[in-house]
């Protein structure tokens, strides 16, 4: 996996310090070095992406090779410390692996790293493919100490994602890094304006030697048109390059730019690029960046190159590009001919199968049981990033607000401002709750404000994969250590009413709520029932077919993927089932035996 | 030579250790091999599919539409919905066994599969079907629906290595006491 090389080719690089937060398409390059790890390396889930990055920092302040994983929107998050951290730069090299996610396939958003590394004005390493990402991110800690400078490294989804056989260095080639520890120096690593003054054009006459240094830089690669007297090239990146590559095959193939390092642009090899042509086409996801600076540097030169691509529309500028779509790109530019589509039969109306939340997921029953405490009443429902977020799906419907990590405890206090008579809840995954969701309860609590906050704690992250945060007792280094306590923490910054209940006790878990949020002020209540998927199913449910009427109310309430319609009737899927009862406390005719405890 | 392989179906049918052990035998025959899938969202019901390719001359582990030399198909939909992928007389095994979404329970549809093998045996020159669920029970486990797809896809002479090798591969991977009862399925014949 790409992320998997990504993490070998760190350590092969000397790495002695890797922390992140979960965030696909970017978990597995922490998760690998922590396998790996032979206990020379600190490996760690930091609370959220910010910590993380000044951890990161702190560790290359003392020579050490430090990389810090997120995905793009986590990148945000940790914005704060880096925008000041391209002033003070660092010792020893510093990655910030950076994964973005074209499509997006599961993100928020669609922005480009390669952006934020001109924003930034950070160099911004950008692999095409899982060999290419192994080497790269070891010429990116080689820059990063000769510059002293963090640098960026973005790969996208389908790098991160995809598998190959690659070839690796011998243990014996494998680099050793020791630190040579924190040298106190007030003048060099406290930021002061006069500093950032002086910083600021240091990194700008860096930047000017970088656009020299990565026109020889041997993974930007400029490559002759096939046939002579071609007046047509393509630039392109990352994954799209090997589309290209694959559009290109056994075709006279124009001039060819791949660019590997987005920020500072190869300046001298796009100039040599764009001499002697007529038009360009630039393939690209996210922003147009290849695009803008050929553009620029067009009128720079005075060269007359037609710059083609997502400004032009000649490509589509959101989503992913595809083999196919490339493809389509290239033939259209190149004014090749493309084969029509044959006329075949539509197939028929196809399943949709939208993501769901599991059999036996705790989360449907907390929802459940706050839909069914607030029948009637003007209510509503903020969630957040997780598992959870799928509870917005019918039949449950109950999340009204979702925007980023921690937001939804925020919002609803917003909503609670204008709209006084709503029952405002906010929804939090335990997860996110120590990323970036306590801030906003002490705000909460000090405003005064009026609303619930739900906490859905199943003991883990579950979205990404089951990592462990500070409720959960263990870390990435192997230790068991005493877990931060939600309800201590929710107590300790004033919050006077916190109740915990099993969601899957549906009873228990409706009084509580009606109890709760009738009460004024702020008040929390912590669902606490492990993510299924970690937990040893229970046995499932049996239908009682003389009791049933097939009024399907378990069917229509829950919408759980553990309960299907059988020849017109209610059945049980056993191979799903997770034995978690709440069919059986649901349905009105007590047909559903529960498996477990008959 | 490359061959292109296309497996598709619901999360939680095992097409993603399928698609390793594929992988990993092309890599003991050093054979190059490039593969992506989904991941993430796709254990929660949602389509799961995985690329596969083999050979020399690799760019990218995505292959274009109509370049798939075979397709192995663990769920009858899932077969239709990426049968744009395979080649003109390219080959399909396919589970005749369909699942049924969420979505289809909650608005009352009874989908049954019918159509869309229907649908397949109208375009698929070299269609192979089996029940997938009639192996599983024959075989005494539901987790070995994988493996009987697999050993009938190696079967069709597409994937350039035997059954043997394959179980060579998947008895390096799996807990060993799950090693017979695969070895069983990658040659059940129904």
């Amino acid at each position: 996996m790409g992320n998997a090389a990504i993490a070998r080719g760190a350590m092969a690089a000397g790495l002695n310090l890797v922390c992140g937060y979960p965030g696909t398409p970017s978990t597995e390059v922490l998760e690998t070095a922590a396998k790996a790890n032979d206990g020379s390396l600190y490996v760690e889930w930091s609370v959220n992406e910010k910590a993380a990055l000044e951890l990161g920092a702190g560790a290359a302040y003392c020579g050490a090779r430090s990389m810090v994983t997120m995905k793009q929107v986590g990148l945000n998050v940790a914005s704060d410390p880096l925008m000041s951290l391209a002033y003070i730069g660092v010792k020893g090299g510093m990655v910030i692996l950076v994964a973005d996610d074209p499509g997006p396939i599961s993100s928020q958003t669609e922005q480009d790293t390669r952006s934020f590394a001109a924003y930034s004005k950070l160099p911004c390493f950008d692999p095409s493919s899982v060999q290419e990402a192994y080497d790269m991110i070891q010429d990116a800690f080689a820059y990063s100490e000769q510059y002293h400078t963090p640098v960026l490294f973005r790969p996208t989804t389908r790098v991160c994602h995809g598998y190959a056989s690659i070839t690796v260095r011998d243990e014996a080639e494998c680099l050793k890094n020791k630190p040579e520890g924190f040298v106190k120096d007030a003048s060099k690593w406290v930021i002061f304006p006069r500093l950032s003054y002086q910083a600021h054009i240091n990194i700008e006459a860096r930047n000017v030697e970088l656009q020299h240094v990565f026109s020889q830089y041997t993974r930007n690669t400029l490559t002759p048109a096939v046939a002579a007297g071609c007046r047509k090239g393509i630039a392109t990146h990352g994954i799209s390059s090997t589309y290209t590559a694959e559009a290109l095959k056994g075709k006279d193939a124009p001039k060819l730019l791949k660019i590997a390092t987005p920020f500072p642009f190869p300046e001298d090899m796009a100039v040599e690029f764009l001499q002697g042509l007529d038009e360009v086409l630039c393939i690209e996801e996210l922003d147009p960046v290849i695009e803008r600076e050929l553009t620029y540097l067009c009128g720079k030169h005075h060269l007359n190159v037609n710059i083609r691509g997502k400004l032009t529309h000649d490509v589509k500028n959101a989503g992913e590009n595809t083999c196919a779509s490339v493809a389509a790109d290239i033939a259209n530019f190149m004014g090749w001919d493309t084969a029509k589509p044959q006329e075949t039969e539509a197939p028929p109306a196809l399943p949709v199968r939208p993501p769901v939340l599991c059999a036996g997921c705790p989360h449907r029953a907390s929802f459940y049981a706050v839909k069914q405490a607030m029948k009637g009443k003007k209510a509503v429902f903020c969630g957040d990033i997780g598992c959870y977020t799928l509870g917005n799906a019918m039949p449950l419907d109950m999340v009204d607000t979702c925007l980023c990590m921690g937001a939804g405890v925020n919002i609803t206090q917003g909503i609670g401002r204008i709209e006084p008579d709503t029952t405002c809840f906010a929804f939090v995954g335990d997860s996110t709750f120590f990323a970036s969701a306590i801030t906003g309860a002490v705000n909460a609590v000090y405003n005064q404000a009026n609303m619930t906050l739900v906490v859905l704690d199943n003991s883990t992250t579950a979205m990404t994969g089951h990592q462990p945060h500070p409720g959960t007792g263990r870390t990435m280094m192997g230790q068991v250590v005493d877990k931060v306590s939600i309800e201590a923490v929710l107590k300790g910054v004033g919050v006077k009413t916190v109740e915990t209940v099993n969601p899957l006790d549906l009873k228990a878990a409706i009084d509580t709520v009606q109890r709760v949020a009738a009460e004024d002020g702020v008040k929390a209540i912590i669902f606490k029932s492990p993510c299924a998927v970690l937990i040893k199913p229970e046995k499932p449910p049996v239908i009682d077919a003389d009791k049933c009427r097939q009024c399907k109310r378990c069917i229509t309430q829950l919408g759980c993927p553990g309960i299907v319609l059988k020849d017109g009737k209610v059945a049980i899927e056993q191979a799903l089932c997770a034995g978690c009862g709440l069919c059986a406390q649901v349905c009105p005719f007590e047909a559903i035996s529960e498996g477990g405890k008959d | 030579m490359q061959t292109n392989i296309l497996i598709c179906g619901v999360g939680g049918q095992g097409i993603v250790l399928t698609s390793k052990l594929i992988a990993a035998t092309a890599m003991a025959n050093h054979i190059p091999v490039m593969s992506a899938e989904t991941i993430g969202m796709a254990q929660k019901g949602g389509s799961v599919f995985s690329f596969l390719r083999l050979g020399d001359d690799l760019h990218c582990p995505m292959f274009p539409e109509k370049t798939a030399d075979i397709l192995i198909g663990f769920e009858p939909a899932e077969a239709v919905r990426m049968l744009p992928y395979l080649k003109d007389g390219g080959s399909v095994v396919v589970n005749t066994h369909p699942i049924m979404p969420v979505t289809a329970a909650l608005s009352g549809s009874d989908y049954t599969g019918q159509e869309m093998i229907g649908y397949l045996r109208r375009h698929v020159e070299h269609l192979v079907m089996t029940d997938g669920d009639a192996a599983c029970k024959a075989l005494g486990s539901p987790k070995v629906l994988n493996m009987v797809m697999l050993g009938l896809a190696i079967r069709q002479n597409v994937i350039p290595f035997s059954l043997e090798d394959i179980d060579k591969t998947m008895r390096a991977t799996v807990k060993p006491q799950f090693a017979e009862l695969n070895s069983q399925a990658l040659r059940y014949e129904g």
